[in-house]
């Protein structure tokens, strides 16, 4: 009703119902909630530190894990690690990802003569996929260079990588499958009927749109494994993880997990956004799509 | 549209013509479903068959047969004389002469409009990139849809992808080309669109196959129109005779009920 009041003050475009005018704010409506969330959650804040940090223990709490000394000491040892992580992470990411597309298109493969590709993938990844990663760690790190082949590097950090490798290739190569099979089957009767063969098929209709689907999952995959390399500690690898174990048993101080542990921070929480926002992109597509 | 490339309409001895296509007593099970049931059907050069009937009646079954997507259990359909199934087509020698559009248009979503064409003709075929791309470019002319070459399928109405489609299975120059209702999923404004470039078709006299539920349009544009039932075909006539006056009393019940609907 106001509406239609306040129209009729300005040349009418059209007739009916105008829009609605948009509402001015007053200071007080536009900064009060604003206002409200900042102080309240200070308070509640504010209050729980008040809490912790008057108690008791919290000196000793703030001396063994928050000391900045310590972490300043142990940060170039650690940091030096982390450098190995992140190094291991990305280029075990590149191999995962062409190793885990060569699974799945080996699982997808249809006809006679690709059955022992299918159930190399099969029992690949059931395998793989059921061994607890520090199992497969172990195993390689420390079981392949205790081989002494010659010719073969027995360096535990590589065996351990590769470990990481396979064991990711199987997850990896399943999530690609998902996506192979999300690919509606329409894709394939236009390609058959065009005459491409299936390998044509899976490279120029199939594949593109299958990687395309799951990119957020493969994502959420990547950030695992950002975390997931800290597994080489166990067999020695002279990672971020196992720099501030050496630190803490010479000082006795666990400061220099906390260094660790913000370092691991800093590379997974901006790659979880970026997996966020991917997702949210991808989520906003498929809408569009169906729109 | 170019002229459909040479072909025999007198064999070799002078005899009658070959049909371009013929269908002879096709039978085809799904598990231990009776689809199509010894279907027997010629298609002459230059001939526009409409295939009509009911959802489950064997229509996109029989066309998915003609050129290969599905396999069929007994029978033969031969091109020109020569069994589909015949090695001289090579691999792809059958899906170069034989092109089909979808209902669902099937275009490849990650691929721009002049990608979807030129991909078979490139990558099957051994076209080199420009000239692929110079026919494809011809093509979308004929059909008003060149300047969205460089779009992409999601951008485009439904008809203009269909239009698309059609352009893609144009694109290696086939003999026939088999229309599995493409106009089914289009809202009906864009409909007329995509019937004019299939009228076009014909009269450059190019040999088509069309299922369809358009029974205005099959009327219209068939020189024959089958109507099957259960995987037979149990009616065939030419459209004025088969919509004015069928013979098969299936036929009568299937006509009267596209009548009511209002599709007639």
């Amino acid at each position: 009703m106001s509406s239609e009041r306040a129209a009729s003050a300005e040349p009418a475009r059209r007739a009916g119902p105008r829009p609605p005018v948009k509402a001015t704010l007053t200071p007080r409506e536009r900064y009060l909630p604003l206002t409200i969330s900042v102080v309240s959650t200070v308070v509640v804040f504010g209050f729980a530190w008040r809490v912790i940090t008057s108690a008791e223990n919290w000196p000793l709490i703030q001396r063994q894990f928050f000391n900045v000394e310590a972490m300043r000491a142990s940060l170039p040892q650690v940091f030096s690690g982390f450098l190995v992580n992140m190094t291991v992470w990305v280029l075990a990411l590149v191999v995962i990802a062409v190793l885990g597309i060569v699974i799945a298109v080996f699982r997808s493969l249809t006809g006679p003569w690709a059955a022992p590709l299918r159930v190399f993938a099969v029992v690949y990844i059931d395998l793989l996929r059921g061994t607890p990663s520090i199992l497969l760690v172990l195993l390689f790190g420390l079981g392949v260079p205790a081989l002494q082949i010659p010719g073969l590097t027995s360096s535990r950090l590589f065996w351990g990588s590769v470990a990481l490798v396979l064991g990711y290739t199987a997850y990896t190569s399943e999530v690609y499958r998902s996506g192979i099979e999300a690919v509606p089957d329409g894709q394939r009767a236009a390609a058959k009927a065009l005459g491409l063969t299936q390998w044509q098929t899976l490279r120029y209709s199939i594949l593109p749109q299958a990687v395309r689907n799951v990119i957020p999952a493969l994502l959420n995959l990547a950030v695992a494994l950002q975390k997931d390399v800290a597994l080489l500690s166990v067999i020695g690898a002279r990672e971020a993880v196992r720099e501030a174990q050496i630190f803490t048993a010479r000082t006795f101080n666990f400061s220099s997990y906390i260094v660790a542990t913000v370092l691991f921070l800093l590379a997974t929480i901006p790659m979880a956004r970026l997996t966020d926002w991917v997702t949210r992109r991808d989520q906003e597509r498929r809408l569009q799509r169906t729109l | 549209m170019s002229e459909v490339e040479g072909s025999s309409e007198v064999t070799a001895s002078g005899g009658p013509a070959t049909p371009r296509i013929a269908i002879d007593d096709l039978t085809k099970y799904y598990g231990q479903t009776l689809v199509l049931d010894e279907v027997f059907l010629d298609v002459a050069e230059h001939e526009v068959v409409c295939l009509i009937g009911a959802s489950g009646s064997g229509k996109s079954t029989l066309l998915r047969c003609i050129n290969q997507l599905v396999p069929f259990d007994h029978g033969e359909i031969r091109l020109d004389g020569v069994a589909i199934d015949d090695p001289s087509f090579g691999r792809t020698g059958l899906r170069k002469r034989i092109g089909i559009v979808f209902q669902a248009y099937n275009l490849f979503p990650h691929m721009h409009v002049l990608d979807n064409v030129t991909l078979a003709p490139r990558k099957v075929h051994g076209v080199d990139k420009r000239e692929a791309e110079a026919r494809a470019y011809e093509l979308l002319g004929l059909l008003d849809m060149d300047g969205f070459a460089l779009q992409y399928p999601e951008q485009l109405s439904g008809g203009q992808q269909q239009r698309v489609a059609i352009v893609r299975a144009l694109a290696t120059n086939p003999d026939v080309l088999l229309l599995d209702e493409v106009t089914a999923a289009l809202d009906p404004e864009l409909i007329g669109g995509v019937l004019e470039v299939i009228r076009d078709l014909k009269s450059q006299g190019m040999t088509m196959i069309i299922v369809t539920h358009e029974m205005g349009f099959a009327r219209d544009v068939a020189d024959r129109v089958c109507f099957l039932e259960d995987g037979r075909i149990l009616e065939e006539s030419p459209p004025d005779q088969l919509f004015s006056d069928p013979q098969h009393p299936s036929t009568r019940r299937f006509l009267q009920r596209i009548i009511e609907a209002g599709r007639l």
